[in-house]
């Protein structure tokens, strides 16, 4: 356990170490700084702006900048149902897959679309080379993107004297081009440089040294491999994902894949920071966010440590089911916690097969679904915490609260509380509703409370728009391709329009002075109320689905 | 009626952009650079393709290291985990089944390497710890006339250490350890 644990610090002081450029760098992206990259970048650019017939200088208000996130993520879906629908007739099918069936390619595309990445299908047999590229590797470049200028325009609303949230095709754009395609294919060279294959051969039959056949297939995985986590999407090449040795061939390229997760998150919250001109209130948001990861870290890598109980008994110490020998417990807990926390949804271990504990960390760090979070979307709803915190501590103290200067109102509140109770909403009564339809119930495959736990898992990773599973579960079905294709939909736009409602309504506010009385919102004592808000709202609504589940299994655990 | 053009002809240009312009390049540089890599580290013998150094192939024969268990029939067509649940009876049961076994072929095994009794994540990890590898030992030695203490060097020699020194886990690549010893046996 002692050299797991130095390379989970190592791992971590990387990420640290990170925040502060990357969040500085991230500034001058979406604040459109003059920097020396421009002679690279601005004419790139340029001809993408001419092409799509974007005014550069056009700016939205909240209607319209959400009216432009709406209409160009609906086009892009459409986009990628029909690849997926017709990649049999389509060209760049060197493996010979047929068309996707209506149910599952609807369930895809609105899984890409939405930065959740959840696969009911396994990629090695159920998507042509040019699905894997234009329904998938295209679209983690948008939808990280997207999720990147909805949270931008959020701050420019919140330090905003008018109804102007910049424009979001250009957000988007400059996020592509200055963020994601050059690290990108960085990370990508160094992936297959790792083993990782990146080729338009398709698969290859070999006869083993045994004599026996296997079919290895391949493809150009590594360009998919680095915008996955970069973009903290999670849809994986082949069926099991991180797991499998094309996608994650070392220990190195895991700690690559991790740092790539947590890069632009954390930074994002350091850059909010500079972006309102208070460094302290990025800290305080980022304090909350990382004394809860650590939390949550502590207890999947001791619970992977340790075991079943009656196995240690037996002299078979940790658990490795479903675990790679190339990165043991350690790796593998740091993996899970990672991908839940910045709601990626890759895995690098079957999450079915982790022990009650550890498979309580991922439900419940995506259940709160502000542990950092993934692009852009973590840090809106750390912040709504924030906004309801700031208004339960003005409650208590008899004052208007305020943030950053500005009055929170009802609105922004009522606002604030639909965006919140949307995601236990639509994890609940789905779930509920899918414990008593016979034919949801038929696709679970272990009995139990960890049948419940699958099922609780499949709808909050799409609520939480992040894409890991339980997978025993057999998703393939009308049910759960329909259904959680729905939970995605509401997860992801609902929250989005509602901030966005929120930065156009704060925007238009004038700044209040600070005064003796205000309550001070980037002090520890306010990182404390944070996490207490968070935890407690987050326990009154999931306990009692979480004790059903991965808690009454650990209680009841093989001695 | 322009913001739905603007939005249609902005999901197209980033479409090739993103979904084929930029793995067109990167395959193009990846494959100059790292060509075994890039079409998938594999093992040439004879003019011949055998396998990949990176997907597990299965060994049944008695006088080779065996990998772990794959949940996926070694076919990489159709990649599987287990996802059993690791608390149920069942599973417990099991394992204590398989514990026993390993220790009645192998008496002096005190700890069971967890790699070996449990099923691989992926369906094909290439690797074994090398406490697994050396459980097998005895067996192969009885099979093959050759003496542990060479079986255990073979481990040994084959070993990959932690990756700079701490990252992941020391590691025997049981493709390569059986392409070693079937130098000296055949199966």
């Amino acid at each position: 356990m002692g050299i797991g644990f130095v390379q989970v610090a190592i791992t971590l002081i990387i990420i640290m170490l990170l925040v502060k450029p990357v969040g500085s760098y991230l500034v001058k992206v979406f604040q459109q700084e003059k920097t020396g990259l421009d002679r690279v970048f601005g004419p790139v650019e340029r001809l993408l702006y001419r092409l799509m017939g974007v005014r550069e200088n056009e700016t939205m208000g909240w209607k319209m900048y959400a009216g432009a996130v709406l209409l160009s993520n609906f086009v892009m879906m459409l986009l990628l149902y029909l690849v997926l629908r017709l990649q049999g007739h389509l060209p760049l099918n060197p493996d010979g897959v047929s068309n996707m069936g209506a149910a599952q390619a609807f369930n895809t595309a609105t899984s890409f679309i939405t930065n959740t990445n959840w696969q009911s299908y396994s990629g090695e047999n159920g998507l042509s080379y040019l699905s894997q590229l234009l329904a998938v590797t295209f679209p983690m470049f948008t939808s990280a993107a997207t999720g990147f200028a909805v949270a931008v325009a959020f701050i420019r609303g919140l330090v905003g004297r008018q109804d102007n949230l910049g424009n979001f095709y250009v957000d988007m754009v400059r996020g592509i081009t200055r963020v994601f395609l050059p690290l990108s294919f960085i990370v990508a060279l160094f992936l297959v440089f790792q083993g990782i294959p990146q080729t338009f051969q398709g698969a290859v039959d070999v006869t083993t040294l045994e004599g026996a056949k296997q079919t290895i297939t391949r493809g150009l995985v590594a360009s998919l491999e680095s915008v996955k986590h970069l973009g903290t999407n999670g849809g994986g090449w082949f069926g099991t994902n991180a797991a499998h040795p094309f996608e994650n061939p070392t220990p190195l390229s895991n700690v690559v894949h991790i740092v790539c997760m947590m890069l632009l998150p954390t930074a994002l919250v350091y850059a909010f920071g500079l972006m309102v001109r208070n460094k302290k209130q990025g800290w305080a948001v980022f304090g909350a966010m990382g004394l809860i990861f650590v939390v949550m870290l502590t207890i999947a890598f001791v619970s992977e440590y340790k075991g079943v109980t009656a196995l240690d008994t037996a002299g078979l110490h940790g658990n490795m089911e479903g675990k790679e020998v190339r990165f043991g417990e350690a790796q593998s807990a740091l993996f899970t916690t990672v991908t839940t926390a910045a709601t990626t949804g890759s895995v690098n271990n079957m999450h079915e097969s982790l022990t009650p504990m550890g498979g309580f960390v991922p439900l419940a760090e995506m259940m709160l679904n502000n542990v950092f979070g993934g692009k852009g979307v973590g840090l809106l709803n750390g912040l709504l915490y924030l906004i309801l915190t700031v208004f339960i501590c003005g409650l208590m103290v008899g004052r208007t609260p305020e943030f950053l200067g500005k009055k929170i109102e009802g609105k922004e509140v009522k606002l604030a509380a639909i965006a919140l109770l949307i995601h236990p909403l639509i994890i609940l009564a789905p779930t509920a509703l899918a414990l008593s339809t016979p034919a949801a119930i038929a696709s679970i495959s272990n009995g139990g409370t960890h049948g419940i736990s699958e099922v609780l898992y499949a709808f909050t990773s799409g609520s939480a728009n992040n894409g890991s599973a339980f997978a025993g579960l057999n998703a393939n079905t009308d049910f759960y391709n329909v259904g959680i294709g729905l939970v995605m939909l509401f997860g992801r736009y609902i929250s989005i329009i509602a901030m966005l409602a929120i930065a156009g309504s704060l925007a238009v506010k004038r700044i209040v002075p600070v005064t003796t009385g205000t309550l001070r919102t980037n002090t520890p004592l306010f990182t404390g109320i944070l996490i207490m808000i968070i935890l407690v709202i987050g326990a009154l609504t999931f306990f009692p689905a979480l004790a059903l589940g991965p808690i009454a299994e650990q209680l009841g655990m093989p001695k | 009626m322009k913001t739905i053009f603007t939005a249609i002809r902005a999901s197209v240009v980033l479409m090739l952009l993103c979904g084929l312009l930029y793995p067109l390049v990167t395959t193009g540089v990846a494959g100059t650079l790292f060509p075994k890599q890039a079409k998938g580290s594999l093992i040439e013998v004879n003019g011949a393709y055998v396998g990949s150094e990176l997907i597990a192939q299965d060994f049944t024969s008695r006088k080779l290291f065996h990998p772990r268990v794959s949940n996926a029939k070694y076919d990489p067509t159709a990649s599987a985990g287990s996802n059993v649940n690791v608390t149920s009876p069942d599973y417990v049961n099991g394992m204590l089944e398989k514990i026993d076994a390993l220790k009645q072929e192998n008496p002096n095994l005190k700890d069971i390497p967890a790699d070996l009794v449990t099923v691989s994540g992926s369906g094909f990890d290439p690797d074994l710890s090398p406490e697994a590898a050396k459980a097998q030992v005895p067996r192969i030695s009885k099979e093959t006339g050759i003496s542990e203490q060479q079986l255990n060097d073979l481990v040994d020699d084959h070993t990959q250490s932690r990756q700079l020194g701490v990252f992941g886990e020391p590691r025997v690549n049981v493709t390569e350890i059986n392409m070693s010893l079937m130098k000296q046996v055949s199966p």
